[in-house]
């Protein structure tokens, strides 16, 4: 049974993160848009985590190794009650606590340091074995772009992660189909990035990255097949960049860009149209 | 800090690497969070024995040195405190991103071990001779660099490592170094060691330089020339006190180092002089040059770093005095 509740908190984090971007101006848009729900799905049940315990040793672990996804993991810790959502105006101002990039001393919540691409997946690594070293029931969850599956940092670790057995490390591959120069086809094909993976010994699932149902149903299954089968799991998303952000979808160059107020005021519109949509009518009881 | 110089210089019975392993291996007994990390050069490393001793905390990486800070820096996010092994080279210039971002940047515990500094990469030549490491690393950030000078001296300063947080580059000759100091001496990261007295002229050495400046100081007293030796095991953070003192009392120095002069021990020393206290400084060291191969003494005199070398430049260095 899915939390019913996962699409209305996925459209809420969809309008939370553009109104980080909002007092900007401008921002990495696209890439952030495109693992909204999975950010919802992943602090709304399916990870182990207490916003009371930030250090807490035993809980599971996030690393966002597409850093410049941060304002989207800025404002699912927000949602989930890691600091006050009137901090994530302050994205990237003098002295924030939230920069353009994942900070681990900065950021309540954020488990990794992430920017240089391809890092990520090592620190991963690293986490997971740590877990597994500790004896904790803890898991790892990486996420990666497609874009950044252009780093040969990105294998290394995937190889040493299969070697190692990590059942305990679920690795989301956001194939958004764009990198900062165009289309991923055009800059450096990455060909079949599933069977790439399956072949590196992964557990390998292919969803709908914006379905939530679809993406918890595939993350309640990697924890019981690596439990089963001893490998690490990766769960590629078929996502679009910049997905409902109408003045960033379908555009060709949205990994980092400009936008007017009055763009941005549509996007929120619609952003705020979903939710209105989706919420539960007066008297409703959610799940 | 108390040390106590060997009066003669013989070259050690054991070699570097054995006493780095084994070392290890007697602090991992007692603090189960050290952990091991290699990348295919266990064999070279000496690791052998750790990674029999702790299988469970011995990771071999295969030749993916990248992926190996990565996973050190993870694990130390877990509470461990990861030593990373492979040839000074690979340990430096090819992960610098990795050793900026995964490990310092993040404010993370690593400990990275490079081995075969400079010429002491021999056969291996050119391409596996790192002349540029500490230079490399010298620049990111609260990086803490030293280069243990013998068996002794590497067998103090590793529980310090060990147990204090920070990310670490320790420049390790696996081989069997000139033993400077008499077993019982101790050491302070950051602090450079007083070895000989002189009021002419300082120099400063580190790593297989310190055997060659000490006999350099010898071949200048048959000159008439009294020279203070310093060994600065630590090149970040450097040791200004001493640094400055020993500039001050001498009014001239002489940098040594089995490594690039270009942002290296020279530089560090350069760099402080001239903000403290300008004074003549010559460099002896690998002059802007890439590494060959052979064996390490043609390397030496190819590179100009031996004791008559240092002699030489401690003469220019007291003619340049006002």
């Amino acid at each position: 049974m899915n939390n019913q509740n996962l699409p209305l908190r996925a459209a809420e984090l969809r309008l939370e993160t553009l109104r980080v971007f909002e007092a900007r101006g401008f921002g990495h848009v696209g890439g952030a848009m495109s693992v909204v729900e999975t950010l919802a799905v992943l602090y709304n049940g399916v990870m182990r985590v207490d916003p009371e315990r930030p250090d807490w040793p035993e809980r599971d672990r996030l690393v966002c190794s597409k850093g410049h996804a941060g304002p989207a993991v800025y404002a699912a810790l927000a949602a989930r009650g890691y600091f006050a959502k009137s901090l994530l105006k302050t994205l990237n101002r003098p002295g924030t606590t939230l920069p353009s990039h994942c900070d681990m001393n900065r950021t309540p919540g954020v488990d990794m340091t992430t920017g240089s691409l391809g890092q990520g997946v090592s620190t991963a690594v690293g986490l997971a074995l740590g877990q597994k070293l500790r004896g904790f029931d803890a898991r790892t969850y990486l996420i990666v772009g497609d874009g950044e599956c252009d780093e040969g940092q990105v294998w290394e670790g995937l190889m040493l992660a299969a070697h190692k057995k990590l059942d305990n490390l679920i690795v989301f591959c956001d194939k958004n189909g764009q990198q900062l120069d165009g289309y991923v086809k055009d800059v450096l094909d990455t060909g079949d990035l599933a069977a790439k993976f399956a072949s590196f010994g992964f557990f390998t699932q292919s969803v709908n990255g914006h379905d939530t149902a679809a993406i918890e149903n595939a993350a309640l299954a990697a924890v019981k097949e690596g439990a089963a089968s001893h490998r690490p799991s990766m769960i590629v998303l078929n996502t679009k960049k910049g997905y409902g952000c109408t003045f960033a979808e379908d555009q060709e160059f949205n990994h980092h860009i400009a936008f007017t107020e009055e763009q941005m005021n549509g996007a929120l519109a619609a952003a705020r149209d979903k939710i209105a949509a989706l919420a539960p009518a007066a008297g409703e009881v959610t799940a | 800090m108390s040390v106590t110089v060997k009066t003669v210089l013989r070259t050690e019975e054991k070699m570097m690497r054995d006493t780095y392993c084994r070392v290890l291996m007697e602090l991992a007994e007692t603090n189960e969070n050290i952990v091991a990390l290699d990348a295919d050069l266990m064999s070279s490393s000496g690791m052998k024995p750790f990674m029999k001793a702790y299988p469970s905390r011995f990771v071999n990486c295969g030749v993916a040195e990248a992926n190996m800070v990565g996973v050190a820096a993870g694990m130390s996010a877990m509470g461990f405190v990861p030593f990373a092994h492979t040839f000074g080279t690979f340990a430096t210039r090819r992960v610098c991103d990795q050793i900026f971002m995964s490990a310092a940047y993040a404010k993370l515990n690593v400990r990275i071990v490079g081995t075969d500094p400079g010429v002491c990469a021999a056969y291996n030549g050119g391409t596996h001779m790192p002349l540029e490491d500490m230079a490399v690393l010298r620049a990111i950030p609260e990086m803490i660099l030293v280069e243990p000078t013998d068996s002794v001296m590497l067998e103090n300063l590793l529980p310090q490592i060990a147990a204090k947080r920070g990310v670490y580059y320790i420049r390790l000759n696996r081989k069997n170094a000139a033993g400077v100091y008499e077993p019982g001496s101790a050491f302070e990261i950051g602090k450079g060691v007083l070895l000989r007295d002189g009021g002419d002229v300082t120099l400063f050495a580190s790593g297989i330089m310190t055997a060659e400046a000490l006999e350099a100081a010898k071949l200048l007293s048959e000159q008439g020339v009294a020279a203070r030796v310093v060994n600065l095991f630590t090149w970040k953070p450097a040791d200004v006190e001493l640094i400055v003192e020993s500039a001050e009392k001498t009014g001239a120095v002489v940098t040594c180092e089995n490594h690039n002069v270009v942002g290296g021990l020279g530089g560090a020393v350069a760099e402080t002089l001239v903000k403290n206290c300008p004074v003549p400084v010559e460099m002896v060291g690998v002059q802007d040059l890439f590494g060959e191969v052979g064996p390490e003494d043609y390397l030496r005199g190819r590179f100009s770093l031996n004791a008559a070398d240092i002699a030489a430049a401690a003469l220019r260095a007291v003619k340049r005095k006002a």
